[in-house]
């Protein structure tokens, strides 16, 4: 099956740009960015329970997010502040995950609508180098992948 | 500079991806490919044999000339690496989709 999710990563730059259409009115694909049970819902994946410990939804605001696994263990966790909160346009945010070298990286989401029930969403990251990108490209070390979670179980596993 | 010999390193440099490109209809004597560039010639060798040892490029022999081709298959390494990647956030936009219209649903 076709990923509807596009991802353009350039050589050797130190920023990918994230696109994706979705069969939601632009409200709804905002919304999705605003309420943190709704984010939670859709941040969590099989092994792994997403959590807002913290969120702010506007400008000057920030955030705190957490993911445990089956057990209750933490197995990923971030934070960041919001830079820019403009309803259905853009949000401007910084995000970085504790106990990972990958630095902050700068997120510029734009939404765009496209007709009465289809919106678009760009996600421009912005990474401390390319290196730093393309280490986070090959592997991704959030929740979603089995693989990636047992590694970063056993990262974890080593800092306790 | 020798210290990693792998796909990533070698489209790092914009004279490598320049040779690449170069090389992605026909194969190219070394000569022909440094004719193409301002660079001195052992420069581009340098770069040849860098591309050479990651494997992106083959080196052939053809009565006194040696010709370079790219090596498809190596090629795709490069593509395929940021496939996980897109399929993690693949699959969380579309648990958002779902989530989304349930909850206009619900409204």
């Amino acid at each position: 099956m076709e990923l509807k999710t596009k991802i353009k990563a350039e050589d050797g730059k130190q920023e990918l740009v994230i696109t994706r259409e979705f069969d939601l009115p632009v409200e709804l694909l905002f919304k999705a960015h605003t309420e943190p049970e709704l984010i939670e819902q859709w941040m969590s994946n099989p092994y792994a329970t997403s959590k807002m410990l913290k969120f702010e939804g506007k400008k000057h605001g920030s955030y705190q997010q957490q993911s445990t696994d089956a057990n209750g263990k933490v197995v990923f966790s971030a934070n960041g502040a919001f830079h820019e909160f403009i309803a259905n346009k853009k949000i401007t945010r910084t995000f970085e995950m504790e106990n990972a070298p990958l630095g902050v990286q700068l997120e510029l989401l734009g939404f765009e609508k496209l007709t009465d029930n289809k919106s678009k969403l760009t996600t421009h990251v912005i990474y401390e180098s390319s290196a730093i990108r393309d280490q986070v490209l090959k592997s991704p070390f959030a929740p979603g992948l089995s693989m990636a979670h047992d590694r970063m179980q056993d990262i974890m596993n080593k800092l306790k | 500079m020798n210290l990693r010999r792998d796909v990533f390193q070698a489209i790092a440099d914009p004279t490598r991806r320049a040779i690449l490109l170069l090389l992605a209809s026909q194969a190219i004597t070394a000569g022909a490919i440094a004719s193409n560039f301002d660079t001195a010639r052992p420069t581009v060798s340098k770069h040849l044999q860098i591309l050479t040892e990651c494997e992106l490029l083959k080196q052939e022999q053809n009565g006194r000339e040696i010709y370079y081709h790219l090596n498809a298959k190596k090629m795709k390494e490069v593509a395929n690496f940021i496939e996980p990647f897109r399929k993690m956030w693949d699959d969380r936009f579309n648990k958002l989709e779902t989530v989304m219209k349930n909850y206009k649903q619900k409204k």
